[in-house]
């Protein structure tokens, strides 16, 4: 079904690429400042950006990837509701 | 432009969205059962909300003259207690009865835990031995892969559950084809922080194709948007999707899997 091809993408959605890209980086910078890069959401997140990089365009399923849950089997207890955005191991 | 909201918290908005729904052009609003942002503390709690589900929300939304529908269980963040779990359960069946009740939902996994699971399946049996439509909640961010795929096994672990009568939502790009590789329906879920924005949904319908796959807001008490499906409509539009395309996935589509159950009638 696909028509993405007969629009220019790239006109469509750069400048909000453009404003995420700054924005992370921003955050990164923002976070080493204040000494709190070892956080382990910190830490997941310079490892998700790896992908950014790769050849592959399936970036963003390899991004929500390195950022979950690896393992398989239930949990003894839920330890609360909240989810952080990155597996603490 | 038409098109059915087929998963929305309506009793956290106010009125003023029931207004914007129906501008946009929203003919039907579905709700799912769900965690109200504090834990019940007796059944007697859940029965009211299922009552606000069953008689009172419809009523506000046919103030604007849009048919309102409904899912009952209890969501799995407030399954870790067992016993009140049980006593929810029992009461679960008088009210999937009632005629704005489409089927069970949305049931399914939040941490991941072994209480949760144990809630899950006995949802499923419920929901299978009466034949009832299924609309399945996955969680939440790092733990959405695992359990994506604990809920998957749970489904297909029941031999009465049939796959085309199951939705899994809140699919993400790691896991929608787990969903519809077993022939289950998937939902996108559009959040403005969490889930899933309109450009990486209108990614996957170009990616995995516009059948068994709808769009939703799941507009809630949190940061969200009842006005996602219209948005991601406009998405559609500047990204060259024929009209019909766009018609099938936001209204004939949802249509199509609802009208599985007959009570739902457009």
């Amino acid at each position: 079904m696909s028509k993405a091809n007969e629009v220019n993408l790239v006109d469509h959605g750069f400048m909000d690429a453009r404003i995420k890209a700054i924005d992370i980086a921003a955050f990164l910078d923002r976070v080493q400042r204040a000494g709190q890069e070892d956080d382990y959401r910190v830490v997941a997140l310079r490892e998700a950006l790896n992908h950014l990089l790769e050849e592959d365009p399936d970036r963003a399923k390899r991004v929500l990837l390195s950022l979950s849950d690896p393992t398989d089997k239930p949990i003894p207890v839920a330890p609360g509701k909240g989810a952080a955005g990155a597996w603490s191991g | 432009m038409r098109y059915i909201e087929p998963h929305a918290h309506m009793v956290s908005r106010t009125t003023d969205d029931y207004e914007k729904l129906i501008t946009a052009g929203c003919e039907a609003v579905c709700e799912p059962a769900f965690w109200a942002g504090f834990d019940r503390a007796s059944v007697e709690g859940f029965r009211d909300y299922y009552l606000q589900l069953t008689e009172y929300e419809p009523a506000r939304a046919a103030k604007f003259g849009l048919p309102h529908y409904t899912w009952i269980c209890l969501n799995p963040k407030e399954a870790e207690d067992l016993a009140l779990a049980k006593d929810v359960l029992d009461i679960i069946p008088e009210f999937l009865d009632k005629p704005n009740v489409l089927g069970v939902g949305e049931i399914g996994l939040n941490k991941n835990s072994r209480n949760e699971l144990e809630v899950l399946e006995r949802h499923i049996e419920i929901a299978a031995n009466r034949d009832e439509l299924i609309l399945v909640h996955t969680p939440h961010l790092e733990d959405k892969r695992k359990g994506t795929k604990l809920i998957i096994d749970a489904l297909l672990n029941n031999p009465k559950v049939r796959p085309e009568r199951v939705i899994i939502d809140h699919v993400e790009e790691h896991t929608i084809q787990l969903a519809m590789d077993k022939g289950f329906w998937a939902g996108m879920t559009l959040y403005p922080e969490s889930k899933c924005t309109p450009a990486r949904a209108v990614d996957m319908l170009e990616l995995y194709g516009t059948n068994r796959i709808w769009m939703n807001c799941a507009c809630d008490w949190g940061i969200s948007d009842p006005l996602a499906v219209p948005k991601a409509i406009v998405e559609m539009r500047r990204r060259g999707h024929d009209q019909n395309v766009i018609d099938k996935v936001v209204y004939q589509n949802p249509h199509s899997f609802m009208s599985q159950c007959p009570k739902f009638q457009l």
